[in-house]
């Protein structure tokens, strides 16, 4: 053994061995597997064209599609049979179906957001139609007559008196739960968890039976924004929760290290951490109390004409005005129904993209629109 | 080279600090605030909780156990009962459960698995996006855009799977022209636009855990040859099972409390009956929105009773599923 030479020994090329094959990348796939797996689900819908639409009674785009969805996934897996084992067909139908269901709830997403837009655009474009009210407007009326002023205003006024009562109430009890704590504390937060659990028609009917029923308050703004504060309130009083708790407790101590108080460490140090999450949980509050419909149903009553006083008796909101409005049946009336809803949608969507630039990180390397918000966000 | 500067210290006799816990000036008027704030959320929210369970209290004495069994809502001969609408709003949030969960699954794992890097924060987005879209608008999208082709389908189930109690419809499906009206405004078609408002949420949570599958183990599968679903069945979906089943469980609470787009879809009906397909049926939720104006005292103490049910039904759905959620290996970390 001790004769045998020290170092690595090479093994001898032989010239019978067989030409090397050229490497399998793994992120990228061939073009025999592009063609077979797009020349299959073409096939699919073909195959479905005919069945559908020219073999069999199921005209339409709906069974054009069931059809063509099965259609392409047989062929997708008889195609795969072909060349591969059934490790690979599984795989491939896998992917097909998990693609095809993402692909579905993005279409009903899209077209739920379309829809509303094309049913509800004609009346947009008269300038009346933001400037108006429905006072004396009948839903036989052409667009030319009427808005949903007063349903916007009513909307803006109930949710801000809701969001003044939610936010102080909301973000104070999230300090109390993480910054006080305590054995208190903890019933708090599962008090205000099972809240959370409160359908929205439910609180709508506690505010009707309280304030409306037994303390004689007349059905009114200020009972609807009660309605959506008590659904609200659980809301942001949880999601502040949640982002006041992941602030790191490293900057906590190094406040109070420095001899800073418990006040001036979550006044300085904890809210000003906190500040996107926070903005970003009330806006999504904001939203999802703005779009509520039940609890405003049972307690504000709808106006056709604009009221500003929040105590002035029977007052509209935009997704009130968009039920009552369809539920009139009159085409014109839902046509105006729709450009209602697609106002709300704005509306919804402007709020929500808000709170995704705010919830956005300060230094991100990503896109203008951020680094021009932190721009603003460094001047003001 | 450190020297000790121990010798040139002063002996002074060491006097311990003292250490003080008890709060002081402003403190003490902060906590004092903020643990008032949180009394009064306590007395709002729990107040809630506490009237409705009391109003219930002479509604369940007065009808007892009939009250959960009887079907009608007559108030004007006494006879009140959610037997009806119970089922009624389990059949509508089943149906939405049962669209929504394959639904959200696949989104979930496309967006966690399958969808190229760069497309996965715009996709989140769009997701919660669809969390916030109001739920008249899809009530709208569901009445108006859904409702004609829900209804050949389920002329389609009738047809081929009608012998199926829960698919039958009290009507001729091979009729020269067929009664569409038959078909709509049923648990089914409210049941679809319910499910568009249960998804986002579950979605959300599914995807939430799946992201948090330790990526070692992912590799591990990838590195021993399995392929992308083969990885996805043995190491994402086990992980992720807590995740699967919490999110829809907090999907159905959602489900069970909307009120608005079942509002506007079904026509009500007081009958136990379980054609989903079939027109008319009834929430707890649609029953408070079309019952509490002219109710009267001990009528709105009924309501009320019906809705402190359904809070109940959705508080243990909702706790289950923060239970099954926080019980599961999901979410716990792992050495990998």
């Amino acid at each position: 053994m001790s004769a045998m030479p020290v170092g690595t020994l090479l093994p001898a090329r032989s010239d019978d061995a067989p030409p090397a094959l050229p490497r399998r990348g793994t992120s990228t796939s061939n073009p025999e597997e592009r063609f077979v797996r797009i020349g299959s689900w073409i096939g699919g819908f073909a195959l479905s064209w005919v069945i559908t639409q020219r073999l069999l009674p199921m005209a339409g785009p709906t069974w054009f599609l069931i059809v063509g969805f099965l259609g392409g996934l047989a062929l997708t897996a008889i195609t795969t049979a072909m060349t591969g084992s059934a490790v690979e067909v599984r795989d491939r139908l896998a992917t097909a179906v998990v693609n095809a269901g993402a692909l579905v709830v993005g279409v009903a997403l899209l077209t739920t957001l379309v829809f509303v837009f094309q049913r509800g655009w004609k009346p947009l474009l008269h300038p009346n139609f933001f400037l108006d009210d429905m006072a004396a407007v009948g839903p036989r009326d052409p667009f030319t007559r009427g808005g949903i002023l007063h349903a916007i205003v009513g909307s803006l006024i109930q949710v801000g008196i809701a969001v003044c009562v939610t936010v102080p109430l909301g973000v104070g009890t999230a300090v109390f739960m993480t910054e006080i704590g305590g054995r208190f504390a903890t019933i708090v937060r599962t008090v205000v968890e099972a809240m959370t659990a409160l359908p929205s028609i439910v609180a709508g009917l506690f505010i009707y039976t309280v304030l409306i029923i037994g303390l004689g308050f007349p059905r009114s703004g200020f009972c609807a924004s009660m309605a959506i504060a008590v659904m609200m309130l659980p809301i942001i009083a949880r999601a502040s929760d949640v982002v006041l708790r992941v602030v790191p407790s490293g900057l906590r101590e190094a406040s109070l290290a420095l001899g800073a108080s418990r006040w001036k460490t979550v006044w300085h140090v904890v809210l000003p951490t906190a500040r996107p999450g926070l903005a970003t949980a009330l806006i999504l509050g904001i939203a999802r109390g703005v779009g509520e419909t039940s609890p405003v149903l049972l307690t504000s009553g709808a106006a056709s004409f604009l009221v500003t006083n929040p105590n002035g008796g029977v007052m509209n909101s935009l997704p009130l005005f968009i039920y009552t409005t369809v539920r009139s049946g009159e085409p014109l009336a839902i046509a105006r129904a729709f450009a209602a809803a697609s106002v709300l949608l704005f509306l919804v969507l402007s709020l929500f993209v808000a709170a995704r630039l705010l919830a956005r990180p300060r230094s991100t390397k990503s896109g203008r629109v951020a680094r021009l918000v932190t721009r603003l966000r460094e001047s003001s | 080279m450190t020297t000790l500067a121990s010798e040139e210290r002063p002996a002074q006799q060491a006097v311990p600090r003292v250490l003080a816990s008890t709060h002081t000036g402003v403190d003490r008027v902060f906590a004092y605030v903020a643990r008032s704030t949180g009394a009064t959320v306590l007395l709002i929210t729990g107040g809630i909780g506490l009237f409705l369970a009391l109003q219930s209290v002479p509604t369940l004495k007065h009808y007892g156990w009939g009250f959960f069994t009887e079907t009608q809502w007559q108030p004007e001969s006494d006879v009140l009962g959610i037997g009806a609408v119970l089922v009624g709003t389990f059949s509508v949030a089943m149906v939405a459960i049962v669209v929504a969960f394959p639904l959200s699954l696949a989104t979930a794992l496309y967006i966690s698995e399958y969808a190229p890097a760069w497309l996965r924060p715009t996709l989140v987005s769009l997701v919660d996006l669809m969390a916030a879209v109001p739920s008249i608008v899809y009530g709208l999208w569901g009445f108006f855009l859904l409702q004609p082709h829900a209804s050949e389908v389920a002329l389609f189930l009738q047809r081929h799977l009608g012998w199926i109690p829960i698919f039958a419809v009290d009507a001729d499906p091979d009729a020269a022209v067929w009664d569409r009206s038959r078909y709509t405004a049923s648990a089914f078609c409210a049941g679809l636009a319910v499910a568009m408002m249960v998804l986002p949420m579950a979605c959300a949570v599914m995807r939430q855990v799946f992201s948090q599958t330790p990526l070692g183990e992912k590799e591990a599968a990838l590195a021993l040859g399995s392929t992308r679903w083969g990885m996805v069945r043995t190491v994402v979906l086990p992980f992720g099972r807590g995740g699967i089943i919490g999110g829809t469980m907090l999907g159905l609470g959602r489900a069970l409390g909307e009120t608005i787009a079942v509002l506007l879809i079904i026509s009500p009906a007081f009958d136990v009956k379980p054609r989903i397909l079939e027109i008319g049926t009834s929430t707890v939720s649609a029953l408070i929105a079309g019952r509490f104006g002219e109710a009267t005292d001990s009528q709105l103490s009924a309501l009320l009773t019906a809705g402190f049910v359904l809070f109940v039904i959705t508080l243990v759905i909702n706790t289950l599923a923060a239970i099954v959620v926080n019980r599961s290996r999901s979410g716990v970390g792992t050495d990998a």
